[in-house]
């Protein structure tokens, strides 16, 4: 703080990356995995079919609705998308429905339907949409605190890339640096490279993640303009007035026409949501929200039409520049306008993000073991940075793998069965942390490792053995979602197969140097 | 920041007290230039306060980084200090005089 710019900056990024290095290296690694969230959740569906026709899929949700909910205010459909065959339903139940439950009790009102209308209710599970939330949620706490956790840690982050910026004199030369092989040495080349490597997609992701909690993280702006946040939020999003029913029953138009007329208008976009008030009624409004898939700041673009007589009554999406900004931002940062090449690239880049943040974790303990006033004994702080280091590192990546796992091997129908499937990360990644506490350091790492690629390993077997749909399969029948999987699953056991190898290696080189500095002491 | 020349407990002490800066008051520093900012960039109301909130996220680090750079820790106190009493008297008058929707 006080030896000159640079040296206070580097001491402020060693330290605010430390604080907050584990909570982000998790946030890196479950928010790249949910690019491709819809994906993952396929895969862990193998049951469910697409319906390749999305307006035949929409009226099939629509159908269910009919028989499940004909009585409720308001419908809510997610679609299927080219990404996802199930459609996701919300419904908000009727005054009476409510009134006839007689407790205020909200009951089951939601449900996903596959392409053809039918309720999904083998292999229940959370998919990729559990890794999304945990991105920013966690999980086993309330939501609130996880996100001011998450805002804090995100904040850290960005002040620890904008001093470790400062901080780098040579930030071109050392993209090209790479020292393999040289303890110390080599945490801060990779350090270094990943971080330089993707270094605008790392102040994009902070600047942009931090703005998706922006209201919650800093109130301040709308609460010194609105005395209540309610006025604040109708400004943003104009909703409807209600409406009252007519008493008047009246068939909902086909939804093939609607979504038609609104993709003309949107130049072909998808609809990204559906919402039907007062279904049923001649009062029926129907609301098409424009795919977040078509744009990258997209959100609140929407048509109104009746649902009596399909006529188009309203539509909005027209904002100012700084509500135009902020939906820029929140789409850059979900990549859900990202299209497979750029998909792929974003989770590359956060792939480079968690390397980068495991990599600083692991350079403060190597800088730091070197000074060591007696390596046997380190201080509590060292051997604490060090143990949640290997659970952060290896842990995590492991308990995805059970989590896979835990999809193919739990019964098909159970209790809570997608609790359990998440239950099952968890234990996984606990189990990891018990483990590096209760082994030496070194081989906590080199076990922890090979468990996380083992598990990683066995995700294509147990699949191949327990589901129709494989890698092998795939290739001859066009399924790739299939082989990309297992490749990917392969490709992470590599990994971290490559890691605990080099783990081991470095074990060795270390101890054959310390031998021989021992010698060299004895004989001076 | 090697504390060679820093005892080791003086050393701490300005560290913890640099964070207490960086972090709750540079929090309170930044809520006040995003309110004054919200009320007053030349924008609809709506616009002005997500803009504001927007741009808070720039604020905050450069702030904090300004805090640990600080030649004092005492400067960094009274500049401190200074901007959120100077500031925040201003939002309040402006929120006083303008009223709140």
């Amino acid at each position: 703080m006080r030896q000159g710019f640079r040296q206070s900056m580097a001491w402020l990024h060693t330290w605010a990356g430390l604080l907050c290095g584990w909570l982000l290296f998790a946030m890196f690694v479950t928010g790249t995995a949910a690019y491709f969230q819809d994906e993952i959740g396929r895969w862990m569906k193998p049951e469910v079919h697409a319906n390749p026709d999305r307006a035949a899929a929409t009226q099939a949700a629509i159908g269910y609705l009919q028989a499940t909910a004909p009585n409720a205010d308001i419908w809510y459909i997610a679609p299927p998308s080219a990404r996802t065959p199930t459609a996701d339903l919300f419904w908000q139940p009727g005054k009476d429905e409510i009134a006839a439950r007689g407790t205020r009790q909200r009951g089951d009102t939601s449900a996903i339907v596959d392409g053809y209308g039918r309720p999904v209710t083998v292999r229940d599970t959370k998919g990729g949409w559990f890794l999304y939330r945990f991105h920013f949620d966690l999980h086993y706490m309330p939501v609130l605190w996880a996100r001011y956790l998450v805002g804090i840690a995100s904040m850290f982050m960005l002040i620890a890339i904008l001093s470790g910026i400062v901080t780098h004199k040579k930030i071109f030369a050392d993209f090209f640096m790479l020292r393999f092989g040289k303890g110390q040495r080599s945490w801060l080349d990779a350090h270094n490279v990943t971080a330089v490597f993707a270094l605008p997609f790392y102040l994009m992701i902070t600047y942009t993640g931090l703005v998706t909690l922006a209201t919650q993280l800093m109130p301040f702006g709308v609460i010194a303009n609105y005395a209540s946040p309610g006025t604040f939020f109708n400004e943003v999003f104009p909703a409807g007035k209600p409406v009252e029913r007519a008493g008047v029953a009246a068939p909902l138009v086909p939804i093939a026409p609607l979504m038609a007329a609104a993709a003309a208008r949107w130049d072909g976009a998808g609809v990204g949501s559906v919402r039907v008030t007062n279904p049923g009624d001649r009062s029926a409004l129907v609301t098409l929200t424009r795919a977040p898939g078509s744009a990258i700041g997209s959100s609140g673009d929407t048509l109104i039409f009746s649902g009596a007589t399909g006529a188009l009554l309203d539509q909005s999406g027209a904002t100012g520049g700084a509500m135009a900004t902020q939906a820029v931002m929140i789409g850059l940062h979900a990549g859900r306008f990202a299209g497979w090449g750029l998909r792929w690239l974003y989770f590359l880049s956060g792939v480079a993000g968690a390397v980068m943040v495991g990599s600083g974790l692991v350079l403060w303990t190597a800088k730091r073991r070197a000074k060591l006033p007696d390596p046997a004994h380190p201080p509590f702080g060292f051997r604490l940075v060090a143990r949640l280091n290997i659970a952060a590192i290896a842990g995590l990546p492991a308990g995805i793998a059970g989590y896979f796992l835990a999809n193919r091997l739990l019964p098909l129908v159970m209790e809570q069965r997608a609790a359990w499937e998440i239950h099952c990360l968890f234990i996984v990644w606990g189990a990891t942390l018990v483990w590096a506490i209760a082994r030496p350091e070194r081989r906590a790492w080199i076990e922890s490792l090979a468990a996380a690629a083992l598990l990683f390993a066995a995700v294509p077997i147990v699949n191949a053995v327990t589901v129709p749909r494989n890698l092998l399969t795939g290739l001859l029948s066009g399924d790739w979602l299939f082989v990309a999987f297992d490749l990917a699953m392969i490709t992470l056991a590599v990994g971290f197969g490559f890691a605990a190898r080099k783990a081991a290696h470095a074990k060795a080189i270390s101890s054959r140097r310390a031998r021989r500095a021992a010698r060299a002491m004895a004989t001076a | 920041m090697a504390a060679k020349a820093v005892p080791e407990r003086r050393y701490r002490l300005i560290v913890m007290s640099r964070a207490l800066l960086a972090i709750p008051f540079n929090y309170a520093l930044t809520a006040i230039v995003t309110g004054l900012l919200a009320r007053h960039l030349p924008l609809a109301r709506v616009e002005a306060s997500i803009a504001a909130t927007l741009l808070s996220f720039a604020i905050f680090p450069v702030i904090a980084m300004a805090i640990f750079y600080a030649r004092s820790t005492l400067r960094a106190w009274l500049w401190m200090s200074g901007a959120i009493v100077l500031l925040g008297a201003a939002l309040a008058l402006s929120v006083q005089l303008g009223g709140r929707a």
